[in-house]
């Protein structure tokens, strides 16, 4: 669903040349300026893990993807606008990393299925992109962004809608550059504010990347 | 006799939309779970093979069981292979052509005309394949139903050999537990443990880069071209150390970044394996086992008597259960009824490889399905699916009749042609032994390979 090419935009501020399918899980770094503009801005590190493979894999696949969701502090769900089977999917996803605790295989619901309480009481921010806006046609843009505020709804996150491959999506001071750094800023107080009360500095935290669907894993 | 027609019709009928339905359903649901259909097109095409296909089979059963009578059999078995023939060899190639057409930007415009095109050249390499077999007396003419079929069989054939004999091979090797390696918890924790480790020496180096720049940022080096001529010679000096060490910071991330790939597909290798170990405990686990054993006996044997058939030329004149029939009447000095048993006994075997062959390529094809396809091939993975499958069914239906009994192969004697059965026996027989001689000694090597590297670490 491009995930790849969102961590690389999100990191490099570039695009990606080359997309290639991701193997297990690849990471990037983001320096982020936490609270920018405030007395109190503080620089940060932020990993971005982007871990592939698709939801329907083998149950071997998905207890070693289970060894990357420990000590999550964020969670950015990524779907592909064009493709609405991959939204669905995204309940499964996030339950699969939330639940990391249980084995994969005992917990995954079926789409639709899911529990509204789960998400109310989960602690760690959220947030949905969807990929390939430029890909939909003008005519159909209205249906398909109302669904995916619903989606969004249904997560209790903020939700973006971007093309990977254009990095104006996300210019300083345009809406989804607010809401990215808003999205930052919480997990950052998540991590560090809500436990002791102080700051921490220059220590990262981590947040995965899930979602998408189409590929399975090739085994080389 | 207009009666009679009514009959077979509906029935014919019914029974087609029946299948259509099942081929519908099996794509829906389980070719295109993750997958949006936006073209309606690919997925008529594929239930439509999959119906006719289908109804060939349903034939055969009827032949066997004696239900309706035979001419309106004979017209149903005519009419079912001239549509699949056209579905074969004309619909689905140009849908493929079409699709692959549309995919390529270029292209786009003039898809139709390109998609002919495709579907020409498709036609050409088509027509050639014939050339070299021996598989046709020159009375017949050229747009022929023999000419098409006995093309199609060749290629089907060839599939099915290669499918079997890789089947038969991988079956044992799956079920069995005696190769599978000793995997312990220990091993899996040291496995993963090692992989955080290198992802988190990633991490560290990338954050260095991501610093450098930064700050090369920050003071305006790296993205603005350097205009004055100052500027340029502060370039050189400046940030060449700095670029420098980037690239080499660069290179190392490239290598740790494979390294952790190799690790990940390790590690998920481990899991499988520990499963299976776990699998191979319970009840079932033992019953497939034990099923092991007995597939890699029948696996030998059909291994055995492949080399035999083409070694000494030989071409088996009767069929399993006439055999059977004979070794238990002249032997065993059981007597009973041949015609009402041999009928029951070659109904049953042959529903059985119908539903086994027809079971197995469909799960082979989902498997296929969902290795290799993305959003943007997935329709042209389908229609290719579609046609090897189409292809399938009608060599199966080719092979088929060595099983069973004079009587009822005539009927697909008389449809068919006269196409060198014995040729198609024999080419069947070349490829399957290829083939699982080959995956025999590919999956020798990979197992020799996967405990040698488990062991470097």
């Amino acid at each position: 669903v491009g995930k790849s090419s969102l961590v690389h935009l999100l990191c490099q501020n570039q695009v990606l040349g080359n997309p290639s399918w991701t193997v297990g899980c690849s990471v990037d770094v983001r320096i982020h300026d936490y609270k920018e503009g405030t007395p109190e801005e503080k620089t940060y590190y932020i990993e971005l893990w982007d871990v592939g493979g698709s939801v329907g894999s083998a149950s071997s696949v998905k207890s070693t993807r289970a060894v990357f969701y420990n000590s999550v502090n964020g969670i950015i769900l990524v779907h592909d606008l064009t493709n609405k089977k991959s939204s669905q999917n995204l309940y499964r996803w996030s339950l699969e990393a939330l639940n990391r605790d249980v084995a994969p295989t005992g917990v995954l619901v079926t789409n639709g299925d899911y529990d509204r309480e789960q998400f109310a009481d989960n602690q760690i921010p959220l947030l949905v992109i969807g990929t390939k806006l430029d890909q939909i046609p003008e005519t159909k843009r209205n249906e398909v962004l109302t669904r995916t505020a619903f989606l969004a709804e249904d997560f209790n996150a903020e939700e973006i809608n971007l093309d990977c491959t254009n990095p104006r999506y996300l210019a300083a001071g345009s809406s989804n550059a607010v809401k990215l750094s808003r999205f930052f800023d919480k997990v950052i107080e998540k991590r560090y504010l809500s436990r002791d009360g102080n700051q921490i500095p220059g220590f990262p935290d981590r947040k995965r990347f899930g979602g998408g669907t189409l590929k399975s894993l090739h085994y080389d | 006799a207009s009666f009679f027609l009514n009959n077979t019709f509906r029935l014919a009928f019914f029974l087609q939309v029946l299948f259509f339905g099942f081929g519908w359903l099996f794509f829906m649901r389980k070719l295109f779970k993750d997958y949006e259909v936006r073209q309606y097109v690919v997925q008529v095409v594929f239930s439509v093979t999959f119906a006719f296909s289908c109804t060939m089979f349903e034939l055969i059963i009827f032949e066997i069981l004696g239900v309706l009578n035979s001419s309106s059999r004979y017209f149903h078995w005519k009419l079912n292979l001239c549509v699949i023939l056209l579905v074969l060899v004309f619909m689905v190639p140009f849908y493929i052509g079409y699709f692959i057409v549309s995919n390529i930007r270029l292209l786009h415009r003039q898809r139709l005309l390109f998609a002919c095109v495709v579907w020409l050249t498709f036609m050409y390499f088509f027509w050639k394949l014939g050339d070299p077999f021996p598989i046709l007396s020159p009375k017949h003419g050229i747009l022929s139903i023999e000419q098409l079929i006995s093309r199609v069989g060749v290629i089907g054939v060839t599939l099915m050999a290669l499918l079997s004999g890789f089947g038969a091979v991988n079956c044992p090797y799956t079920y069995m537990s005696y190769f599978l390696r000793n995997v312990t918890d220990a091993d899996i924790l040291a496995l993963e443990r090692r992989l955080l480790q290198t992802i988190d020496m990633i991490i560290s180096k990338k954050k260095r880069m991501a610093m450098a720049h930064r700050t090369m940022f920050q003071r305006g080096e790296v993205h603005n071209k350097p205009t004055s001529f100052w500027g340029m010679i502060k370039s050189v000096t400046t940030s060449a150390p700095g670029s420098e060490n980037l690239s080499l910071i660069q290179q190392e991330v490239d290598a740790l970044e494979e390294l952790s790939r190799q690790l990940f597909l390790e590690t998920a290798d481990l899991h499988a394996t520990k499963e299976r170990i776990e699998y191979s405990k319970t009840f079932q686990g033992k019953y497939f086992n034990f099923l092991g054993y007995f597939f890699s006996i029948y696996c030998v044997w059909k291994i055995f008597m492949a080399t035999i058939n083409i070694v000494f030329d030989r071409v088996g004149k009767t069929d399993p259960v006439t055999r059977g029939i004979e070794i238990t009447v002249n032997y065993l000095g059981i007597q009973f009824d041949v015609k009402f048993w041999s009928q029951h006994i070659s109904f049953i075997l042959v529903g059985i490889i119908i539903v086994t062959s027809i079971r197995g390529l469909l799960i082979t094809l989902t498997k296929f399905f969902y290795a290799i396809s993305s959003s943007k091939s997935s329709n042209v993975i389908v229609l290719l699916l579609a046609q090897i499958m189409g292809m399938y069914f009608v060599s199966s239906v080719l092979l088929i009749r060595m099983s069973m009994p004079l009587e009822y192969r005539t009927i697909i004697t008389e449809v068919l042609g006269e196409l060198q059965f014995n040729f198609y026996h024999r080419w069947f027989d070349v490829i399957f032994l290829v083939s699982a001689l080959s995956s025999i000694l590919f999956l020798y090597l990979a197992h020799k390979q996967a405990p040698e590297k488990h062991m470097a670490l």
